[in-house]
């Protein structure tokens, strides 16, 4: 008996010495364990062993059946690992091909910026509020203390589409019909499409503007720098410094200019902001006493700051681009890079 | 404004550098635009005297040794003709740069750097200057405009740089001067400003003449229109000489970029730029009566000016006229009829005021502008137009060109101002105001180096206003004139702290707005801002019908050009503008969205506000076919949480198969289709395009608010159904009878469509996915009941099979 056990373990030994797949395994095994396999067929035999011997050649054989299974346990667990090597090796990519995105799709810089810029000011506490493009004389020049004869009337080259009609040349002609309507405290924030005729490098006859418009108690022009302060640091970075210079705007007085130190350079002068340091963002100033009265305001209760931006150049500084033209154009090679 | 420095040098008393000067400039309001070195180009030339000079045989030329003091002795081989033993003349060493000039020795071709060279076999360590090879002319130096060498000098010390012996080391800033400070259009205004900052004495112009008595009625100012000539002054001058001008007032008009044309002349245009008051001078001989009259024009009336040009003009223009004719265009331009000759020996001086608007429409409408128009807009005070008189008759006597007599009219309407303004301001409403505390010593200083009158009373300023600062209306004015000059880096920001707490943040609108741009860049569409004006072309384009609505635009008056020039009706042409526009760059493919306004007009012309409605503009091309642009407008849906449905429709520009209008609650909010080939063809699309136009304003009367539905405790099923029917049914008609025939029915979705051999002749197969929604109770045991009912309504009312 002990004789054919090793013929059997050597039979085993041989038939599986060159199996590659798990399935000429399995009938290997089957040939060997299964219902009707050698080994089976052997314990099938115990009852012609006599009785004596039974417990011995019992043993015999378990210890072979054990043998058996865990030879092929073994080497299942070794074919399955091979096999699986080889499927990851046939299934391998190249994971540097480029991924399948969902097509882009992207908002307008002038409304990114735009946006940005209502939340800044949002947090403050302003409203915003928008009028109509096309205005009457009234609200765009003659309420904000430039009737006719006004030399600043040649500053803006107006669109006109009657004598009295006219494409907005500011956003400002908005911020009266709040004044009209609201009493202090009054804090609005007015943006929109102006038009001017204007159409260079950098001007465009179409733009976007938006201003500003503060009406309470004890307003100072402090009040207007600390805000603007505040708007530069939170547009631009922590450690942008803000300056003023005296300009000039019919509905502001005093008036002023509002420079940002560069951002680019951190103001020690470079091609951004043209070797100054500083780089013009916005107008600004007090509230003039007359468009207040205008408005129905008490101007010696009230005052008020006012301020104004070209969304496109805020847009332009931010993004670093480099032509107006191309916020107008629709270029998708343009428009895709604000994808983010 | 430009204003040389060493004219400003007359007033002022300045010690500081250009740069400084420009700093300080910029710091009270007055942007330097450009800082011009008179000199920037030449460099590195020093006084020579010409030591030796021999002749090169068989030339013109002559090598020279050049005594360059401290600098050393140079050989230089010149070629100019007046090169002589003893004189001195610039010599540009090696290594200097100078302008280089044309065979014609005059026209200046660019800058070069002066190198060593060999001249004929002679070397040359230099070259010997002309005055146009240094920038200069006959008016900025005598002798410059020679074409030979440039004399210097005998006492120039050689080796000396040229440049301050020459005027080439001045500047001249170009200031930007804001509408409010007109006064400032001159040197001597500028001048003002720089005394005040610098806190300088201030010299004034030398404004004394002295008069001949002559008869008082030789000429007679009359008929004056008050309204837009508040006041004018005429002033007679008689034995006029006319010559050339000295040279120190040819080389300040030089300096300021005027040609000098004669001593009278040029004394009027002297005045203009040192007060800025334009000035005119008309030859006596030519006025008919001796009577001036200012009027305004007759209709058809023509004048021809001093430039040749003849206009024909009308009630709106002020003329200056004689006896009988017009003889200048009030405050633009002289008449030619009389201008002043060579031969010219009486002469009526005009000083006055016009005013501004009359000035511009004026200008504006014959489209001539002057340097007299343009201040004459900007607007003159006649506290300068007294005074410039004056200066002018001064210049008079002072240049011995004519004898002032004693012959002076000055009219003054009832619109005229001389009065000085008196005026109070508080110190603390001034200092409310900045909210700083300027002290009070302080602002007394500022206000006094600025020539106000000052007061102070307590808290109370009395201010004589500067009869030239017509701005100064109220104490903020003055509030400006002091931070100003006390310094803007005084006011520290502070966060309103008195101000109420105000409630801010976006209107529902903007959040609506936004909602609908977020929700289309997310799925993969650009977001495009173009022009709300376009041309009559572009409806054109897109074949609008004359009698099209889109037609009934809004034209702008003054348009920048024709291409720019009626507000847009529709969003649909500037949108397929854009899409040819990226075919053309190479952008094959794309989709884009623009949320903007049309301007529509009740009526036309426009009597009052037009209609401003939002519009959603999309547009597809490329890749893209009828169904992706159906599926963004369907997003669109979505995102206002509403329904459209869609019928066939034609519109000029779409392909009438390919296009339908869009409908919401049963009123029409837009279209959508496919750009029709003859416009395609006409664009050269190389690309299939798609566009989608909705009514904003309408779609959001449609919009529904979101509100969240209880989920079922039963499970959803779903059925798929292949259905046979005419060819000619549409989808949308199976969909609807879907859903009428089952209350359970919540989603309807085709996934094939088959037409073929596997399907009777005029019959197609469409397959759609069916999802039924139970509420209360489960309904998988009734599905098949409903399907049953589904198929016979579609059978009853479509004629539909199950395939």
């Amino acid at each position: 008996m002990q004789d054919k056990i090793n013929e059997i373990e050597q039979s085993i030994d041989k038939a599986v010495q060159d199996v590659k797949s798990s399935k000429t395994l399995q009938e290997i095994k089957m040939k060997f364990l299964g219902k009707t396999g050698t080994i089976s067929a052997l314990m099938k035999n115990m009852r012609d062993v006599p009785a004596d011997e039974r417990p011995k050649m019992g043993k015999l054989l378990n210890a072979l059946r054990e043998w058996c299974e865990n030879k092929f346990d073994e080497l299942e667990n070794r074919i399955k690992n091979l096999e699986l090597k080889k499927k990851y090796a046939d299934e391998k990519i190249d994971v540097t091909l480029p991924g399948k995105k969902p097509e882009d799709g992207a908002i307008h810089p002038n409304t990114l910026v735009k946006r940005e810029l209502i939340s800044i000011f949002a947090g403050m506490g302003f409203e915003v509020f928008e009028g109509p493009e096309i205005e009457n004389d009234y609200y765009n020049f003659t309420a904000l203390n430039t009737p006719s004869d006004h030399p600043a009337r040649d500053m803006q080259d107006t669109f006109y589409i009657t004598e009295d009609l006219l494409l907005r040349t500011q956003t400002s002609a908005g911020q009266v019909r709040v004044m009209e309507n609201k009493k202090p405290p009054i804090k609005i924030l007015s943006p929109g499409k102006v038009y001017r005729s204007d159409d260079d490098a950098t001007h465009s006859p179409m733009f976007t503007q938006m201003e500003g418009l503060v009406v309470d108690k004890g307003i100072t022009l402090c009040d207007l720098k600390g805000m603007l302060d505040e708007f530069a640091k939170k547009i631009f970075g922590e450690n942008i410094k803000t300056r003023l210079r005296p300009s000039y705007f019919p509905f502001t007085e005093p008036s002023v200019e509002v420079d940002v130190s560069c951002f680019e350079c951190g103001g020690k002068g470079c091609r951004l902001c043209k070797g100054t340091g500083w780089i013009e963002v916005l107008g600004a100033g007090i509230v003039n006493r007359r468009v207040l009265e205008g408005c129905g305001i008490d101007p010696d209760i009230y005052s008020g700051f006012a301020f104004g931006m070209g969304v496109e150049r805020i847009a332009m500084l931010k993004y670093g681009i480099n032509n107006m033209k191309l916020l107008f154009e629709g270029d998708v090679r343009f428009l895709k890079q604000f994808k983010a | 404004m430009k204003a040389p420095l060493s004219w400003l040098k007359d007033y002022v008393d300045i010690d500081i550098s250009a740069e400084e000067l420009q700093a300080k400039l910029f710091s009270c309001g007055f942007e330097v635009e450009e800082l011009i070195e008179v000199g920037k180009d030449v460099s590195g030339v020093v006084v020579g005297e010409v030591i030796e000079c021999e002749p090169i045989e068989g030339t013109h030329l002559h090598v020279c040794q050049v005594d360059c003091g401290d600098k050393g002795t140079f050989q230089i081989c010149c070629g100019a003709d007046n090169v002589k033993v003893g004189i001195k003349a610039p010599c540009a060493l090696v290594g200097a740069t100078v302008y280089a000039t044309g065979k014609d020795h005059v026209t200046i071709e660019g800058v070069m750097t002066i190198k060593k060279g060999k001249l004929r076999g002679v070397e040359s360590f230099g070259m010997l200057c002309s005055g146009v090879e240094l920038g200069l002319n006959e008016d900025l130096y005598e002798g410059a405009g020679y074409c030979g060498l440039l004399l210097l000098p005998k006492e120039s010390k050689n080796g000396c740089d040229v440049k301050p012996i020459l005027g080439l080391d001045d500047y001249i800033f170009d200031i930007g001067v804001t509408a409010n400070r007109p006064d400032c259009q001159s040197i001597f205004g500028i001048a003002r400003e720089v005394a005040a900052v610098l806190d300088k004495k201030l010299k004034e112009p030398d404004y004394s003449y002295k008069t001949t008595q002559v008869k008082s009625d030789i000429i007679e100012i009359s008929d004056i229109a008050p309204d837009i000539c508040p006041r004018y002054i005429g002033h007679y001058v008689k034995d006029v000489k006319c010559a050339p001008s000295p040279r120190w007032l040819r080389k300040r008009l030089a300096l300021c970029g005027l040609r000098s044309i004669s001593n009278v002349v040029d004394i009027t245009n002297f005045v203009l730029l040192e007060l800025g008051q334009p000035m005119h001078a008309f030859d006596m001989r030519t006025l008919s009566d001796g009577k001036i009259v200012i009027r305004r024009a007759l209709n058809n009336e023509k004048i021809v000016t001093l430039d040749g040009n003849e206009f024909e003009l009308n009630g709106e223009n002020l003329v200056i006229c004689d006896g009988e004719k017009p003889c200048a265009l009030a405050g633009i331009m002289g008449g030619l009829n009389s201008e002043i000759k060579d031969d010219t020996t009486e002469v009526l001086f005009e000083a006055a005021k016009f005013a501004r608007d009359s000035v511009r429409k004026t200008a504006r409408a014959l489209g001539q502008h002057s340097d007299s128009s343009a201040l004459f807009e900007k607007g003159v005070n006649e506290y300068t137009t007294e005074r410039a008189m004056a200066r002018a008759l001064h210049l008079i006597d002072e240049l011995k060109c004519g004898t002032v007599t004693s012959v002076h009219i000055d009219v003054k309407t009832e619109y005229s101002h001389t009065a000085e303004k008196q005026m109070t301001a508080s110190i603390s409403k001034i200092n409310a105001l900045l909210g700083i505390d300027v002290p009070s010593k302080d602002i007394v200083k500022i206000l006094k180096n600025l020539a106000f009158g000052v007061k102070l009373d307590g808290d109370s300023l009395n201010l004589t206003v500067p009869g030239w600062r017509e701005d100064i209306d109220g104490y903020p004015d003055i509030a400006e004139e002091i931070i100003r000059f006390y310094g803007y880096e005084n006011i520290n920001g502070t966060f309103l702290p008195s101000a109420s707490i105000t409630n801010g943040g976006f209107t529902d609108e903007q959040k609506a707005e936004n909602k609908l741009i977020d929700c289309l860049a997310s799925k993969g569409l650009y977001e495009i801002s173009s022009y709300s004006f376009y041309s009559k072309k572009d409806l054109d384009m897109l074949h609008f019908p004359e009698d099209a609505t889109e037609r009934r635009a809004i034209r702008i008056l003054n348009p920048i050009s024709e291409d720019l020039s009626i507000m847009r009706t529709t969003l649909a042409p500037s949108m397929v503008n854009v899409i040819v526009r990226n075919l053309r760059r190479g952008n094959m493919s794309g989709k884009l969205f623009e949320l903007s306004k049309v301007y529509l007009a009740d009526k036309l012309p426009l009597t009052t506000f037009p209609d401003e409605q939002k519009r959603l503009s999309i547009g597809l091309w490329g890749k893209y076919d009828f169904f992706d642009i159906k599926g963004i407008t369907e997003v669109v849906a979505d995102c206002l949480n509403t329904k459209f449905e869609y019928e066939p429709c034609e519109k000029p520009f779409l392909h009438p198969g390919i296009s339908a209008k869009i409908l919401c609650d049963g009123t029409e909010v837009g279209y959508l289709g496919m750009i029709a080939p003859t416009v395609a063809e006409e664009l050269a699309l190389e690309r299939a395009v798609y566009v989608a136009e909705l009514d904003y304003e309408e779609l959001k009367k449609h919009a529904n608010a979101f509100k969240f539905t209880p989920l079922s405790k039963f499970p959803t099923v779903s059925r798929d159904l292949a259905l046979t029917c005419d060819i000619n049914i549409t989808c949308a008609q199976i969909e609807k009878e879907i859903y009428a025939a089952c209350k359970f029915v919540t989603e309807v979705k085709l996934f094939d469509v088959y037409i073929g051999e596997q399907v009777e002749s005029g019959k197609k197969s469409m397959a759609f996915k069916i999802t039924f929604t139970p509420n209360d109770e489960p309904i998988e045991n009734k599905i098949d009941g409903f399907v049953k009912k589904i198929l016979n309504n579609l059978k009853f009312k479509l004629d539909i099979t199950l395939r």
